[in-house]
């Protein structure tokens, strides 16, 4: 059924879909939607689940880690500081091998404060284990957030779905909503492989001395491994029963393009109108939107750009020191196939700041007026700063 | 109550816990009250070792080891999935340490006491980081060394009272108990497991390798901390009513302390501020209990 929604409550409606048993969450903008929305489906009974309305993000992932480990399916969401918070948490829960499902709204990070889209925060936890995926639109957001129980169930891995703060977190669009027992023929209840159980006591995450430790690591990368394989099969289950399906990367005009632009989340769809309107023009440009970023979609990135001689990555994002994370990433899955495309790297639409279309345009100029890349990111829109620091 | 009547061991033998270790004393009394039925979380302490390394495990619950500042969070959370699966007979009991207790933990346990979320909360207090090394805790008592507080910046600050910081939360039980009055500590974690909501226990636990005692002065040392008053055996129910369960001798503390390595620098000036500290703490109990009048 067809509604508008907000993509906040695209993401309520997939977890109220997914049955999920246990929720625990703690207030942030600008994820506060995504709670509320369930909260009310708590008390209404609307949805069977636990709500704990615990006192910081550090508790909400910790009480799903107990709750996990009972064998139940959970859920929270969070952004940005709140994120930053979990952080020690995240690397139990994906070692644990525990499929909670969070969804996070991508905001800056502070200081100063900053409330708007920026993927920083996400990024930023990429080495915690967790299947991270990144969605454009708010349909995408509520059957990403129903398959990531799936897949986070059958790797035993955390997943992380996320969403640009405001631009699809406080946006309404039309969202086609399946139908209960659609959603539970694609998502049967969750079976455990391990759990928590009296009647046959067994000890959970004890000391894992030098002997054991690098084996329990090594398991993790397996399932890494096997998320690439299944994310595909999960996927067709998907089409066939609710008929919607995006793949780990989405490949538009990049056949015969010569330069391709790369991007995530909502500057996909800005990116995609910039395509339309130079194709047009007769120029060579194609578009790679990147939804699965863990685990990396290398071997696919290397095959649809192999036609390419540029790719421009663009990034709501930034490592410092170093450079935008996803054009390392795509950097790092390239380097070592030969005969491939030069990675541009440019830097935009931090902390909210707009991605238009001249801004991508002008991404696009850069790229095919040079030959080379000059630097590792081009920080493109930048205004004239007086008083900074460090500069004479 | 008869201890023989509790046979059934849920610690094995084999366990890593120094010679001595009042903590493993007192696992193994609570568990004998709490039985099979229990679900355990276990906060970074010294019992993250003492349990076992991988595939080995000494007790015969299961049994959750979580990062250190979430005994409290991680509790709630089990219950909640017990609760959905339909299970509510199972005791949920987080058993900490005082430093994932008083400090680093603090949070979460507030937040899941505030919650009132059902289940047992147990710090076994050998009131310093033992694990780490014998580091000062916000539990380690006025004048101990320990290995943060050394020489002449031995520490000159009053161990935190956590006690009255969850009664201040009506917490629906909570009790002080010593591995050296075993009966009382088992009917105190009985009666607990008969109460609905969030319950504390506090147990004092000896730590002979931080403390500097010999290992066989374990439960003397900790028989003289309630003798003395320095840690004084009461409960309160639905944090009004208070009940201390030991009348104290009037033993005054200077053996207590004379016998302990991690006191050996105090002078006899120290000592008698420290008796006077402890009367004090003596009598405001008191007051509490409605035994002594208030001031006026």
């Amino acid at each position: 059924m067809k509604q508008v929604v907000e993509g906040s409550h695209a993401v309520a409606e997939a977890v109220r879909l997914a049955r999920a048993q246990v929720i625990s969450a703690y207030p942030i903008t600008p994820q506060t939607h995504i709670v509320e929305r369930l909260s009310e489906y708590c008390a209404d009974s609307t949805l069977a689940a636990r709500f704990l309305r615990v006192e910081s993000e550090h508790s909400a992932l910790a009480a799903l880690i107990g709750a996990a480990s009972c064998g139940v399916r959970t859920f929270t969401a969070t952004s940005s500081q709140g994120l930053a918070l979990m952080h020690e948490l995240l690397h139990w829960a994906s070692a644990a091998r525990l499929p909670i499902v969070m969804a996070n709204v991508n905001r800056a990070m502070a200081p100063g404060w900053n409330i708007w889209a920026d993927q920083t925060d996400s990024l930023a936890q990429r080495d915690t284990g967790w299947i991270q995926l990144y969605c454009e639109h708010s349909q995408e957001v509520l059957d990403t957030a129903i398959q990531a129980f799936r897949l986070g169930e059958w790797l035993n891995l955390p997943v992380m779905v996320n969403l640009d703060a405001f631009f699809l977190s406080h946006t309404y669009e039309v969202v086609d909503l399946p139908k209960q027992n659609v959603v539970d023929r694609f998502l049967p209840p969750y079976q455990p492989r391990f759990q928590l159980d009296t009647k046959d006591p067994c000890a959970f995450n004890q000391l894992a001395p030098p002997n054991i430790y690098m084996e329990m690591r090594h398991n993790i990368q397996t399932a890494m491994d096997d998320a690439l394989t299944f994310f595909g099969q999960m996927e067709n289950e998907f089409k066939n029963t609710i008929g919607r399906g995006y793949g780990p990367v989405e490949a538009i005009e990049c056949e015969d393009a010569e330069i391709i632009m790369v991007t995530s989340g909502t500057i996909t769809s800005t990116s995609r109108q910039v395509l339309s309107e130079l194709r047009k023009k007769g120029e060579k440009i194609g578009l790679l939107k990147i939804k699965l970023f863990r685990p990396f979609p290398v071997k696919a990135m290397r095959e649809l750009t192999a036609s390419a001689r540029k790719i421009a990555v663009i990034d709501r994002n930034f490592s410092f020191g170093a450079s935008g994370i996803f054009a390392q990433e795509v950097r790092a899955a390239l380097c070592n196939h030969p005969g491939h495309p030069m990675v541009f790297g440019y830097v935009a639409g931090l902390g909210g700041r707009d991605v238009t279309t001249a801004v991508i345009e002008e991404i696009y100029r850069l790229t095919k007026e040079s030959d080379l890349p000059q630097q590792e990111s081009i920080w493109v829109g930048l205004h004239e700063v007086e008083h900074a620091v460090g500069q004479s | 109550m008869q201890l023989d009547n509790l046979e059934r061991d849920y610690m094995c033998p084999g366990h890593v816990g120094c010679p001595g270790c009042g903590a493993a004393i007192a696992m193994r009394f609570v568990l004998k009250a709490l039985g099979e039925k229990t679900i355990m979380i276990i906060p970074a302490c010294c019992w993250s070792i003492i349990a076992g390394p991988y595939p080995q495990s000494t007790l015969q619950i299961p049994v959750l080891h979580t990062a250190f500042e979430t005994g409290g969070a991680v509790a709630s959370g089990v219950r909640a999935a017990q609760d959905v699966k339909g299970d509510s007979e199972t005791t949920v009991v987080t058993w900490a340490g005082d430093g994932g207790t008083f400090d680093i933990g603090f949070q979460a346990l507030s937040g899941a006491v505030e919650r009132n979320d059902n289940f047992i909360y147990v710090c076994y207090d050998n009131e310093a980081y033992m694990n780490t090394g014998v580091q000062r805790s916000s539990s380690t008592p006025y004048g101990a060394w320990t290995t943060t507080t050394p020489g002449q910046q031995w520490k000159r600050l009053r161990k935190k009272n956590i006690v009255e910081v969850l009664v201040a939360h009506r917490i629906a039980y909570a009790a002080t108990a010593s591995i050296a009055y075993p009966e009382d500590l088992v009917r105190k974690v009985t009666k607990a497991k008969s109460i609905t909501g969030a319950r504390f226990i506090h147990i004092f636990s000896s730590c002979p390798t931080g403390w500097g005692i010999p290992s066989e002065m374990s439960i003397k040392i900790a028989r003289m901390a309630v003798q003395t008053n320095i840690f004084p055996l009461y409960e309160v129910e639905e944090g009004t009513r208070y009940t201390i369960n030991f009348t104290p001798k009037g033993y005054l503390v200077n053996e207590y302390f004379r016998l302990q390595g991690r006191f050996k620098h105090l002078s006899e000036k120290d000592l008698a501020h420290i008796q006077e500290m402890v009367d004090e703490d003596w009598n405001l109990l008191l007051r509490k209990t409605g035994s002594i009048p208030e001031i006026s």
